[in-house]
């Protein structure tokens, strides 16, 4: 097979896994609904559930190894890749804790939660580029994949600590804690909004290009994807038939980004009201009902076992594959990179987690907090840090 | 020390909570508790039993999980702001800090520069926060460990009843059969993989205690790597040192004495090419224009032998041939050495040719080592030039007219010569250099062209010795292993127990974690016994919460 077919069957096995995760949900969805409530229905909806999961989790794998096949190295050097392989792992972990516990509702999150990131993924650039020098070492997939492996097992906390609170938090007014659940709702909307906005964009071959002066004083081109709200420091466009922007902004800020931020935002503000009129109610009171029968005091166990299994692959992986590599590489094991400081803020904060559980006894509510406190770390470490604050690992 | 004596004979160190024997209550407080907190067993830690010198403070203090959680989340917020700007190292180099964070960042650049946060990760507070952790992790360990250890080794089989009742996993089934039901839990316990203690016809079941371990042995591989750390300020321990070498060039390596010597033999750079390289890699080539490929070094490694004294030239050995790449690095005894940077095409040497203007006939050639130039080039028939001046990196004239040069290295070479020729032999001055053909003192005869130049590239290699590797991969393998001991096992036990006035079987459970897991083993553990599964007792308090929850599901206020 020519390495070009490869990559096109790659795609496309990626698109199926895409869409089996997608009915996957549907299934696992149905499997907690209220008239369904008869054990053996529930069995069979969460079956045909997993099943396709597994389908999909297998079309996914075929994705990575034929990329990889096409590439000649592992699919974990971009952002594009890495991120949808930290969706791949999302998703085994979530097996992996399903047939530790047979809960098909951490099904209804997981998935969704792992669809949106691989939707996420693929709004970046999807070249399959050669490795510059830095990379070429076997360290890249042996730190790559199992830092991702442990952030996908520390995010199932995160799932099923959505799930307690979902359930647990009360949305009487004034409520601290609904005002914040409905923020991470919030949050994961304008993640949606992003990929809407993007998509809808590229779909249209939207494109206007700048001149502009950088940071360095040089001048410069900046392609834009989306209409520029804002435009680049002293920006000229070079493009016809397209929105002026409405500012520029000074050369310290990088405008395309901020742009596409403010995109982000906007579409996914008014898919959050559009939702609000429809449910007439929070998102997460909406949602309270489809998870009233879910076991508390096993969901907590499900968050507090998660982290446990993936405080340690995460520390393998993030924290000393990463050193042996950096050692290797770069000549020190560490070099307080930003990255580097993130993986150490990571474990930190997970370390922390596990002696407040143990000692303070935080249990329940505020245990499943702090798995929505620890997800947002690791997906800062994987989004912001790359895309805000620039260093060695910016190689995306 | 005050010792304390149970009921069931056996002698206590003073501060015990529950017997660690048979499991009574000795205090009051814990035998009005509805559940007993089991993590410690109630044993008795220092912590717990004095607080009156200094040092039962320091030790309490640096013994409560309270600041050691409070350290970590200090150090956790020091450390992210931190990242906000970049780190001292990380800015553009040649340009000072103190200018650099104001002139890119404004005034919070400034600020973050003045309180130090552009070096955070050196300064003397955020050491001592991790120096505190250290300490914290000697003292919490110490001070949970031994009471532990002394608790689980005397634990008897038979348990007070109060005991067990006080267990989250507590039962009692009404039976006065006691064999059968025994003998099969036992058979079912040994498939289990228990180790089973007996006494008086009751049972504990206990598995996996060395899991109670892990998170000692994994503060012990911290306590390691930390101490690892704080070697690297120890004189001779650590080495990180940036050579340039040019092709064909041999210089000492840093940090070995004049012992060792490397040559670069010669440095390549290649890049991803679209029509030899793999067919996929063609759009990024094309969206990237250059995709690097590879950086390397051929050297040679040489080492001096024999008596090196003063003045006397030393044996040469070649030790090592080896190409040094990225990702490859060159490794002797202690010492590594990194591909870390490069320059390509140093000027060498430059040529030029002494001709007559108005004819253009050339009277000598010649070629200036730039590293090494000779005062006079001497031709045949009277001809010669003299160098004035030699300017390796030019950067105009000064207010006097002279020539300046910006540094040392070849960059930008100019030339201050004096032209002889017959018809000339008071000389004539001319300027050359990249571009520029100057004649300060008026109209000469003749002039320099420009006839060649020579480049070769220079290798940025860095050597890096660090004698304190192996201890912290020593830590690091010590922590891996105990929190993996930690948290893949857990220490479960089950104790079966004929109740005191014979009228039934108690089967109560405990583990440090996942409950989950215990209650589904001790439902295989019991089945086919015909005794009840016990009850998760801090459960039932959940699931009453939890239906208050479900009654108010339908109406959610607003
Ligand atoms: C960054 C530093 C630290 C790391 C990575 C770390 C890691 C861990 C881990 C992984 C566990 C096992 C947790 C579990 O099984 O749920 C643990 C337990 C524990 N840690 Fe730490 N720890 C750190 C610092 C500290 C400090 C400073 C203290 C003391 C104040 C401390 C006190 C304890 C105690 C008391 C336990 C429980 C021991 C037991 O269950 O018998 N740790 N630690």
């Amino acid at each position: 097979m020519s390495t070009t077919i490869m990559a096109e069957w790659s795609s496309n096995l990626l698109y199926v896994s895409f869409i089996m995760y997608l009915i996957a949900t549907l299934f696992f969805g149905g499997s907690i609904r209220q008239k369904n409530t008869t054990e053996t229905n529930q069995k069979k909806w969460g079956f045909i559930g997993i099943a396709l999961t597994l389908v999909g989790f297998a079309s996914q794998l075929g994705y990575f190894f034929l990329r990889w096949g096409a590439s000649g190295h592992a699919p974990v050097s971009n952002l594009f890749e890495f991120t949808t392989f930290f969706g791949m792992m999302l998703v085994g972990a979530f097996i992996i804790l399903y047939f530790m516990y047979k809960t098909t509702i951490l099904g209804v999150i997981a998935l969704p939660f792992a669809l949106l990131v691989i939707a996420y993924a693929s709004m970046f650039p999807k070249d399959i580029s050669p490795l510059i020098p830095a990379l070429q070492s076997d360290w890249l997939k042996i730190h790559v994949t199992t830092v991702s492996a442990g952030e996908a097992i520390l995010s199932i906390s995160f799932v099923a600590g959505l799930i307690y609170l979902l359930k647990s938090v009360q949305h009487t007014k004034g409520s601290r804690q609904s005002f914040w659940l409905e923020t991470v709702m919030y949050s994961l909307v304008v993640v949606l909004g992003f990929v809407v906005a993007s998509t809808a964009f590229t779909l249209g071959h939207y494109e206007a290009n700048f001149q502009y002066v950088n940071q360095q004083g040089e001048e410069a081109i900046s392609e834009y994807t989306l209409p520029a709200l804002v435009g680049p420091n002293k920006g000229e466009l070079l493009s016809e038939d397209v929105m002026e922007p409405l500012v520029d902004m000074p050369a310290l800020i990088n405008a395309k980004k901020l742009n596409t931020v403010i995109w982000s935002f906007m579409v996914g503000t008014v898919i959050y009201l559009l939702l609000r009129l429809i449910f007439r109610k929070r998102i997460a009171a909406k949602m309270q009902p489809l998870v009233k029968n879910v076991n508390l005091d096993l969901m907590d166990e499900i968050g507090y076992r998660s982290v446990l299994i993936g405080f340690p692959v995460f520390t393998l992986g993030g924290l000393i594959f990463a050193m042996i590599w950096a050692q290797i590489a770069w000549t020190r094991f560490w070099g307080w990179d930003p990255k580097e400081v993130w993986a150490l803020i990571t474990f930190l904060f997970y370390a922390a987690f596990l002696h407040l559980r143990l000692s303070k006894g935080w249990h329940g509510e505020k245990s499943a907090w702090l798995a929505v406190v620890g997800v947002a770390i690791i997906l800062f470490n994987l989004v912001a840090v790359n895309l805000i604050i620039a260093g060695l690992h910016s190689y995306a | 020390m005050k010792e304390i004596k149970c009921v069931c004979g056996h002698v206590n160190p003073n501060g015990t909570v529950l017997c660690e024997s048979c499991g009574r209550a000795l205090t009051e407080e814990a035998k009005n508790e509805k559940l007993h907190d089991m993590r410690y067993e109630g044993s008795a830690r220092r912590s717990q039993t004095y607080n009156k010198s200094i040092i039962d403070k320091i030790w309490n203090f640096f013994s409560s999980v309270k600041v050691g959680v409070w350290l970590i989340v200090i150090t956790l917020i020091a450390s992210a702001v931190g990242t906000i700007l970049p780190q001292e190292q990380y800015i553009p180099n040649g340009q000072p800090a103190d200018e650099y964070y104001e002139d890119v960042y404004g005034f919070f650049g400034e600020l973050y520069y003045t309180v130090g946060f552009h070096d955070l990760y050196s300064s003397w507070w955020y050491l001592l926060l991790i120096a505190s952790i250290g300490v914290s992790l000697v003292i919490c360990s110490l001070d949970r460990v031994i009471p532990l250890y002394r608790a689980l080794k005397n634990q008897r089989v038979s348990r007070h009843v109060g005991f067990l009742k006080r267990q989250r996993i507590y039962g009692k089934t009404e039976t006065a059969e006691y064999s059968e039901p025994l003998r099969k839990i036992k058979e079912n316990l040994t498939r289990k993989k228990y180790k089973i203690r007996e006494e008086d016809g009751n049972i504990l079941a206990e598995k996996n205690r060395f899991s109670r371990w892990g998170p000692y042995v994994n503060h012990i591989g911290l306590i390691i790597f930390l101490f690892g750390g704080m070697l690297r300020f120890v004189p001779g321990m650590y080495i990180d040192e940036t050579v340039w070498i040019r092709e064909g060039e041999t210089r000492a390596v840093p940090g070995t004495d004049q012992e060792y010597y490397l040559e670069n033999k010669g440095f390549t750079l290649e890049t991803y090419d679209k029509n030899k390289d793999k067919e996929v890699f063609g759009e990024a080539i094309d969206k990237n224009g250059t995709i690097a490929k590879n950086f390397q070094s051929d050297v040679i490694l040489y080492k001096e032998s024999g008596d090196r004294v003063p003045g006397q030239k030393a044996e040469r050995e070649k030790e090592q041939e080896d190409s040094i790449k990225v990702n490859h690095p060159l490794k002797f005894g202690n010492f590594a050495v990194y591909q870390t940077s490069y320059k390509l095409d140093e000027f060498k040497s430059m040529s030029f040719t002494l001709d007559n203007k108005e004819s253009g006939k050339s009277f000598g050639e010649f070629t200036v080592d730039l590293f090494d130039p000779q005062n006079v080039y001497t031709f045949e028939d009277g001809y010669k030039a003299e160098l004035m001046g030699y300017y390796p990196d030019f950067s105009g004239f000064n207010e006097q007219g002279e020539p300046q040069t910006k540094s040392p290295l070849p960059n930008n070479p100019a030339f201050l010569f004096k032209l002889f020729s017959p018809e000339k032999p008071e000389g004539e001055i001319s300027f050359v250099g990249i571009r520029k053909n100057l004649e300060p003192l008026g109209e000469n005869d003749y002039k320099l062209s420009f006839a060649g130049v020579e480049t070769r590239d220079v290798s940025a290699l860095t050597v890096h010795k660090d004698l304190t590797l192996w201890i912290l991969a020593l830590g690091g393998a010590i922590f891996m292993i105990g929190v993996i001991q930690g948290a893949y096992w857990h220490h479960r036990r089950i104790w079966i127990r004929r109740s005191d006035d014979g009228d039934g079987l108690i089967v109560a459970g405990h583990t440090n974690k996942n409950w989950h897991g215990l209650k589904n083993e001790i439902s295989l553990v019991l089945e086919g016994s015909g005794i009840k599964e016990p009850v998760d007792q801090q459960q039932k308090d959940e699931v009453r919460r939890n239906e208050d929850v479900n009654d108010n599901n339908g109406r959610v206020e607003q």
